[in-house]
């Protein structure tokens, strides 16, 4: 690699950094305002104009609260799961295509911090070692709150990585490849894989809301029955950590929706109005930006609409229904591609 | 490069694989077995079997080792010291540690005579070759190993239930 692709790739990995933490701090601004509104109310509206620099006030706030350790815990895993939370957080942006590739003097620069073959798995291998912030954490609080909301997330998040991974299998055999940027490139145009697997969407839409534990999954942090769930005892922080990490996953998990079926950066007709390439990688990269934003505001809208399962009713969605309709999924894709020839 | 990379993941294996056996907190010895694992999946990667680093992620740090900290975390909430173990245990729990020793000894005794770097293909690892070789060479051992994991499957959910209508 020569050191202009070192640059490159390192300004590539700061601003997909610095971008994740924008959106995650507008996102807390943006719940707050989606609920206010669903509500009736008015929301954030104090701190500049429409309650524009709310979230830089709870992050002042969060830095200059007291930062408790709690004595019975243990202090080690106690400041390493909250960071753990964090990092695996942080991780998945690497692999996303965030546009086509950009064209100056000559030299092609995509807009993708790397293509790694086995993308997809990449991305699987991050989310299941996401739990494990939370389950440190939870345990290394030394309360049974804390604990108990550990377990649930644990094996929740276990329980429906399964039905993601069976739903994921189907799409993999439709397109044929692990590699994420070229999953988004085979869908140009209208070519989305939502038209094709409408269902496999639905499986891998219900998954993510209980990987990233938002409501109606949010067993783990159930205020009504563990008080504040596996970050019971966090302050200060620790606690934003938490929060934030929880805010970046939603982040990542839109993008990782709108690259995996709804088209990516790929915008129908653009080639009509727009030649030149730097511009159609532009105009992708703001059009799948919308498409982000408008899976955030879906995952809120959810959360302030639909009230939250009780228990076992969520383990039984995952393993009686998830599981095994995702299972009947991938049998019927591979009929279906049987059926039309794509496949011998 | 490649070099100092394998010697720091080696490093960090065996130190965090002897930390697994010295650690006197259970949770701990299943941290740094994670540890040990994901270093394990560097190698992989230097190996560039990218496929194979990816999935021993996802099932060992994953899932299984999850289940692993799930289980400790529940066991022994309540006691904080260990138990004294039993003499003829110790003597027990010797003897088969030695004799795990001279069978390791001896599985290595010949390797410095074998020939490294017998690999062909520098991209068998890749996805695509390593479903070609399992599909096509390997079919039936393949088979055969995934019926072995339903039966387990099967027999872990049969040995689950609280009772069985006969």
């Amino acid at each position: 690699m020569e050191w202009g692709d070192i640059i490159y790739k390192s300004i590539l990995v700061v601003c997909v950094f610095s971008v994740s933490l924008l959106v995650a701090m507008y996102s807390t601004y943006a719940e707050r305002k989606i609920a206010a509104f669903l509500q009736d109310r008015l929301g954030p509206n104090r701190a500049g104009p429409f309650g524009i620099l709310q979230p830089v006030a709870d992050g002042v706030k969060m830095f200059m609260k007291e930062e408790i350790i709690p004595d019975v815990s243990n202090k080690a895993l106690f400041i390493i799961g909250p960071s753990v939370a964090m990092f695996t957080a942080c991780m998945t942006g690497v692999v996303i295509p965030w546009g086509t590739e950009l064209v100056i003097g000559g030299k092609h620069y995509p807009l993708q911090v790397t293509d790694v073959n086995i993308g997809i798995l990449y991305l699987f291998g991050v989310v299941s070692i996401g739990v494990y912030g939370i389950m440190i954490g939870g345990w290394a609080s030394n309360n049974k709150y804390s604990l108990l909301g550990a377990i649930r997330a644990s094996s929740q998040m276990i329980s429906y990585e399964l039905a993601m991974g069976l739903s994921i299998v189907a799409l993999i055999m439709m397109t044929g490849t692990l590699s994420v940027r070229e999953i988004a490139a085979q869908q140009v145009g209208w070519h989305w894989n939502v038209l094709y697997q409408p269902f496999g969407c639905l499986l891998f839409m219900i998954c993510a809301f209980a990987e990233t534990n938002r409501a109606p999954f949010d067993l783990p942090e159930c205020e009504t029955e563990l008080v504040g769930g596996y970050h019971t005892e966090y302050s200060s922080m620790k606690l934003g950590f938490y929060l934030f990490a929880e805010y970046i996953n939603m982040f990542i998990s839109s993008a990782v929706i709108a690259t995996l079926y709804f088209g990516g950066y790929n915008m129908p007709f653009i080639g009509r109005w727009v030649h030149d390439p730097n511009w159609m990688a532009i105009l992708g990269t703001v059009f799948f930006f919308c498409k982000i934003f408008f899976f955030i505001f879906l995952f809120m809208w959810v959360r302030w609409t639909l009230p939250r399962f009780r228990y076992d009713q969520l383990m039984n969605l995952g393993w009686k229904i998830l599981i095994p309709l995702a299972l009947l999924h991938v049998a019927a894709t591979g009929v279906v591609m049987w059926l039309t020839g794509q496949i011998h | 490069m490649t070099v100092y990379l394998f010697y720091l993941l080696s490093f960090i294996a065996i130190l965090s694989a002897l930390m697994v056996v010295f650690s006197r907190n259970p949770v701990y010895s299943v941290l740094y077995l994670i540890v040990t694992f994901f270093a394990i999946a560097g190698h992989y990667v230097l190996l560039n079997a990218q496929f194979l680093a990816a999935v021993h992620v996802i099932v060992y740090a994953g899932a299984i080792m999850v289940l692993f900290l799930y289980v400790i975390m529940m066991l022994n909430l309540n006691t904080y010291n260990e138990m004294q173990k039993a003499n003829w245990l110790r003597f027990g729990a010797v003897v088969s540690g030695c004799l795990l020793m001279v069978v390791l000894v001896g599985s290595l005794k010949g390797a410095e005579t074998m020939q490294p770097g017998a690999v062909h293909d520098a991209n068998i690892g890749l996805v695509s070759n390593l479903g070609n070789v399992l599909f096509k060479e390997f079919l039936l051992p393949f088979e055969v190993s995934s019926l072995l994991f339903l039966a387990a499957m099967t027999g872990a959910v049969m040995l689950g239930k609280k009772s069985i209508r006969s």
